[in-house]
């Protein structure tokens, strides 16, 4: 699995420009709704969601990296996107430094080991010292997306 | 009084380690990873968790996230050190627990 199997390349977000969780988490849902994975009707429902499981604990892993998700019952299947914050947000992350790298997944109520595995699938990727770096330094949708598009590197199952 | 020398105790700690089923519907996600990598840097034991031949920090809560261990997978959990007696069973109650939460 590599991260562009479930990441929308249409929902990538190169430069938010958000500066508050809030905002941050908004922009983020509705560009994954512009890109047609769920009715815009629903995307509010999907910000206050998330937003509810950050009040449990922030996402915010720590090296600068904030995977924040929720189950939707509007999706067929698990869907996420990738967004920038190159100067970083506040994100209440486990290590207190800002974020610059967002991982959303959106997934179907009934399907934890997709979640499990595309959560797998982050964190591999991200324990790439390199990976992350040129993350962080890519400008464009294209460029963000090769990335994503490479198998991710560490110890494989 | 005994004149025999004794190695001193706690120089050569046994690891302890217990088989674990996941029960939580929703595996080891990102919440309960985190409560468990937590709850392990609190012990000066190494903690180790094991699935099929894949060994996770248990400090880490990347580590443990990379084990994917969804509802009914199988786990060994490893403690080494010190405090590895006082440790075992709260990380195993952790690992264990039941928690249907969401997220």
């Amino acid at each position: 699995m590599r991260m562009s199997d479930f990441v929308v390349r249409d929902a990538i977000v190169p430069r938010l420009t958000a500066t508050t969780k809030d905002g941050i988490v908004r922009e983020i849902v509705n560009s994954l709704q512009a890109a047609g994975y769920f009715q815009a009707s629903e995307a509010e429902n999907i910000v206050r969601a998330i937003l509810k499981r950050e009040q449990l604990g922030s996402t915010g892993i720590g090296r600068g990296i904030a995977i924040p998700h929720t189950k939707h019952p509007g999706v067929d299947r698990l869907v996420g996107t990738v967004a920038l914050a190159p100067a970083g947000v506040n994100f209440d992350s486990i290590d207190g430094e800002p974020v610059q790298v967002f991982v959303l997944l959106v997934s179907p109520q009934d399907r934890p080991g997709d979640h499990l595995r595309a959560l797998e699938n982050v964190v591999r990727s991200m324990r790439e010292d390199s990976f992350v770096k040129s993350l962080r330094e890519a400008q464009t949708t294209d460029e963000i997306w090769k990335l994503l598009d490479e198998p991710p590197g560490g110890w494989d199952r | 009084m005994s004149a025999i020398n004794r190695p001193s105790a706690g120089t050569l700690d046994p690891p302890l380690s217990r088989d674990i089923v996941v029960v939580n519907p929703q595996g080891l996600h990102l919440r309960p990873a985190t409560a468990f990598a937590k709850l392990a840097r609190q012990f000066a034991s190494s903690v180790a968790v094991c699935r099929d031949g894949q060994r996770a920090n248990g400090k880490s809560q990347m580590e443990l996230l990379m084990l994917a261990a969804e509802s009914g997978a199988r786990l060994t959990l490893e403690v080494e050190g010190p405090d590895a007696a006082t440790a075992l069973d709260p990380l195993a109650d952790l690992l264990a627990a039941a928690d249907a939460s969401d997220d």
